[in-house]
């Protein structure tokens, strides 16, 4: 049972705040939850960008010979629905669910640095903005979203598409770790009292452990883009064969961010269906402790495995060996976890609402994408799929059928909790339904085109193949696809039309964000719960014959709640100037003045930020 | 448990799980994703160590195709002066958190202006450096030692210089007398980010300079 | 781990003296003293001092002394020695991976360069 105590050292702070409405009030926002909601919001738009990408990408390939898109349009296209799609829309969409959700399920008031929670998003969304203005320019990055050297170099790539790409990814790599700090520090000194580490819930640990690894991924691709930016910008050779360098360096400092860099995609998603499984099958979640243990020992492993994505760039036996073996003892924790989500459900009281539904879509999809993982972690059988269609198929099987399915399952269970309004449950099942075919129907047959020898990355391909059938299916698919998020927009909009009058705990949740109102008020918790074992919410419920009272609505005076603030804000586009004067500096080989202006601008920044009151 | 909730501790105005300040396990989360920011930086210097195809070299002579003459061009005995004041920098800033923490304003005061008087002399030895160097013939694209060498110590150095900032910033905060012992912890966070630019100096030196 | 607030600062107060310190700055300038020694022995001007040849101990020795230093400064300068094993944790378990980066980067990249490229 969850008694509670006043929060002591708190109630003394004076500080009377009503809920505050206007567009300022979002820009100096330091609220945890709103600035979950931007993340949501912002990438979302960026998912559904990515989606027409990749809708029109699969037009092309409908039909042979296809002159829908030129081939250096179609370059672009799918370098930014693979960099859209992974920076940002998985990520941050990921990202919304650790701002929503981690101070809510740790009982804790807001994060621990709550500006630099404001500019992490800044920086992420103006990041977004400098990728994305390449189309302005009609330079798009058309490199693919590995970036791998010497398609990168400035003999190949001479004009800003690269450049695009390079400095984007750098500002969103910023944003990453200054999220990543934040939440490391959250989720070890914000817990209520009495939730030590193993009685966490299990999307706080999955969600823990990503941040680990952006802490330790990230600062590898930065050094990579650094060099990179070295290369194209002053002359540098670290990826140019001619003056000594090698562009297999680039490949290892990519994959070494970039292998961690999955579990940083899907580990959220395992979070979220370890929170949706026990809820809706009315029992804890089995083997908790295994769960933790197998999360951080993939997060460990995944540091050492990262060149199996380089097994076709021959790397002798040894490495070949060492790659491959460690590749497939990952198959090992990853199958923990899935007997453990299907454990939960055996023997469960079993409740088909929508989430439950993208829950067990997500096992049974990625299952299908870890297999065919283990398949290309044999460097033989890799050689052969290496940049074909079936190698497109796992990553997507493990990133759509992963992450986005979790993240979906993820966004109908905790929609009423965010925004108070239920999501309609038939509306639910069709976007499931239409989701489920449309992606198998897209991304299946990518397996066999794949294995019959389709190279991907190549805009179109000859009659008489035997292709084009499948082809066909595939890109019928993705309509199908795209048509699930329109049921899920119009999902979304129907119940906007509605009265917001979600009930406090609709499904019957294990922990602690269903103990609030929904949406919750501003400060989270009028007193910090106290904590007494895992599934904190069912702890208080048990032994109840009548429902707990819905939670009122408390005028939370008193309660100290960080200030608004411009300064996250002005520091981003600091930092984004920073770049883009860097771009300038790059391609005019001049105007050093505007970098040291934009310095002066991020000093300026930091400085008023450094100075102000954090309240 | 449930007891110990209610114990703040005194000279902590935020209990927090583990009793440990938020802000300085934020900076050493930072100092931890940094270690693998420099460990790429010295990677790729180790990697193109030796597979310059001209020179200036750093331990060996050169002559060009034309016939000039490149001597060895690092300057041991200079950067062995630098190694040290930075090493130096690290026992004073040290000294003055111990002062800070004590109240005594005085070595503070002084022991930070130490520390950033060493910190000045080493970013100017690494500017004296570079210049020398550009002037010798190693300009950023001239080779691969040039262009790793650069990023290396550049970025090491550019991070002494955010330190030097850091510190200036709150040697004037000092002044004025606004780091009483309750704040020491805003010195301290500097120091932990100074002494772990030192430690990575540590490493680039016998690395960069001494290793043949 | 999780003894809310409890513990909290008295590790705060063990610091070292500033004798501890001048004692290990000491130690710090000594290591970097014998470092340049040992490339002076080596490479420099008084190389072939020894009848051996010392090259080959070289390389591990310069790394056991700067590991040394590294340590010492960690430990005592950034007060690893007495604050909380968290901190330890938070800087050690990065360094690890790095160094087995570090490591491994340079064992791949070398049997490229010397096998793969070289074809």
């Amino acid at each position: 049972m969850a008694t509670r105590v006043l929060d002591q050292q708190r109630v003394h702070a004076p500080a009377a705040h009503g809920e505050k409405t206007g567009v300022l009030s979002w820009l100096t926002t330091v609220d945890h939850k709103r600035i979950g909601i931007l993340y949501g919001a912002t990438a979302f738009f960026f998912f559904l960008m990515g989606g027409v990408e990749a809708l029109l990408l699969r037009i092309q390939l409908g039909a042979p010979n296809n002159t829908f898109l030129s081939a250096e349009r179609y370059n672009e296209l799918f370098t930014m629905h693979g960099t859209t799609m992974i920076f940002l829309a998985i990520m941050p969409l990921s990202a919304m669910f650790f701002n929503y959700m981690i101070p809510l399920l740790i009982g804790a008031r807001d994060v621990a640095f709550p500006r630099l929670n404001a500019f992490s998003y800044w920086v992420f969304l103006l990041g977004g903005l400098f990728l994305n203005v390449s189309w302005l320019f009609g330079a798009a990055p058309d490199q693919g979203w590995f970036g791998y050297a010497n398609l990168t170099s400035k003999q190949f790539s001479p004009g800003p598409n690269v450049d695009f790409w390079m400095l984007g990814l750098q500002i969103l790599g910023i944003a990453s770790l200054a999220a990543a700090v934040n939440f490391f520090v959250t989720v070890i000194n914000l817990r209520a009292p009495g939730m030590n580490l193993m009685r966490m819930p299990m999307f706080v640990w999955m969600s823990f452990i990503t941040q680990v690894l952006l802490l330790l991924a990230f600062p590898v691709i930065t050094v990579a883009l650094i060099l990179l930016m070295f290369d194209r910008f002053f002359g540098t050779h670290f990826f140019v064969p001619s003056g000594g360098g090698d562009p297999i360096l680039w490949q290892h400092l990519f994959w070494i961010f970039g292998h961690p860099e999955v579990y940083i995609l899907i580990l959220p998603a395992f979070g979220i269906i370890s929170e949706v499984l026990p809820v809706f099958s009315r029992k804890p979640l089995f083997g908790y402790a295994a769960m933790v243990f197998s999360g951080v020992f993939i997060a460990f492993l995944g540091f050492g495995v990262w060149s199996h994505h380089m097994f076709s760039t021959g790397m002798g036996p040894i490495a070949d060996t060492f790659f491959a073996l460690t590749t497939m003892l990952i198959a090992v924790p990853t199958g923990v976890k899935i007997f453990n989500w299907i454990g939960t459900m055996w023997g469960g009281s079993l409740q088909f609402r929508t989430p439950m539904y993208f829950a067990v879509g997500f096992i049974a999809m990625f299952i299908i994408g870890g297999l065919s993982g283990v398949m290309h972690a044999s460097p033989p059988a890799d050689l052969q799929q290496t940049d074909t269609y079936f190698v497109v198929a796992h990553f997507h099987y493990v990133l759509f059928g992963g992450s986005i399915f979790g993240l979906t399952a993820g966004a109908y269970y905790w929609w009423p909790k965010m925004f108070g309004r239920m999501l309609d449950e038939r509306l639910g099942k069709l976007h499931f339904w239409l989701m489920l075919i449309g992606f198998n129907l897209t991304f299946f047959p990518m397996h066999f085109v794949g294995l019959n020898g389709m190279p991907r990355r190549v805009y179109t391909y000859p009659e008489g193949l035997g292709f084009e059938t499948l082809n066909q299916i595939e890109t019928a698919g993705s309509f199908v696809l795209g048509l699930a998020f329109v049921v899920f927009l119009y999902n979304i909009f129907q119940s906007w039309r509605k009265p917001a009058n979600a009930p406090a705990d609709p499904w019957n949740g294990a922990t602690l964000e269903w103990s609030i109102p929904s949406p919750p008020q501003e400060f989270n918790f009028p007193e910090i719960p106290v904590v007494h074992g895992r599934d904190a919410h069912w702890e208080a419920k048990r032994g109840r014959t009548t429902p707990l009272p819905e939670p009122a609505r408390v005028s939370g005076a008193g309660i100290h709640l960080p200030n608004p603030s411009y300064w996250p804000l002005i520091t981003a586009i600091g930092l984004t100037a920073v770049f883009t004067a860097l771009m300038v500096l790059g391609h005019t080989g001049s105007h050093v003045w505007a970098v040291v202006a934009a310095v002066l601008l991020l000093f300026f920044g930091v400085f008023r930020w450094a100075f102000e009151p954090a309240g | 448990m449930t007891a110990v909730a209610h114990d703040v501790p005194h000279g902590l105005e935020h209990a927090t799980s583990t009793g440990l300040d938020s802000r300085k396990l934020a900076i050493w989360t930072f100092i931890g994703s940094e270690c693998m920011f420099f460990a790429s930086l010295i990677s790729n210097y180790l990697v193109h160590k030796g597979r310059s195809l001209v020179g200036p070299f750093p331990h060996e002579p050169w002559t060009s195709p034309s016939g000039e003459h490149f001597k060895p061009i690092l300057e041991i005995p200079l950067v062995t002066l630098g190694t040290a004041l930075l090493l130096f920098s690290s026992l004073f800033v040290v000294l003055a958190l111990s002062g800070a923490q004590r109240g005594s304003r005085k070595a503070l005061v002084g022991w930070l202006a130490a520390t950033i008087a060493c910190g000045i002399f080493f970013v100017g030895m690494q500017v004296y450096e570079f210049t020398h160097f550009v002037r010798e013939g190693l300009k950023l694209s001239t080779n691969l030692f040039g262009a790793s060498f650069y990023t290396l110590t550049g970025f090491h150095g550019t991070h002494v210089t955010i330190g030097v900032i850091w510190l200036i910033t709150l040697w004037i905060l000092a002044l004025r007398g606004k780091i009483p012992p309750s704040k020491s912890l805003n010195l301290e966070m500097a120091a932990l980010y100074w002494h772990f630019v030192d430690v990575v100096w540590i490493i680039i030196f016998p690395v960069v300079y001494l290793i043949k | 781990m999780d003894a809310h607030a409890s513990t909290a600062d008295h590790t705060d107060h063990s610091h070292p003296t500033a004798g501890v310190y001048a004692k290990v700055g000491l130690i710090l300038f000594v290591l970097t003293a014998l470092e340049v020694g040992l490339y002076e022995i080596t490479y420099g001007e008084h190389a072939g001092a020894f009848s051996v040849d010392i090259r080959p101990f070289f390389v591990p020795m310069l790394l056991l002394l700067s590991a040394a230093k590294f340590a010492l400064v960690a430990m005592f300068y950034m007060h690893l020695k007495q604050d909380s094993k968290l901190f330890t944790g938070v800087f050690v378990f990065p360094l690890t991976i790095a160094a087995v980066i570090i490591f491994g980067l340079m064992i791949l990249m070398a049997y490229h360069m010397s096998y793969a490229r070289s074809g």
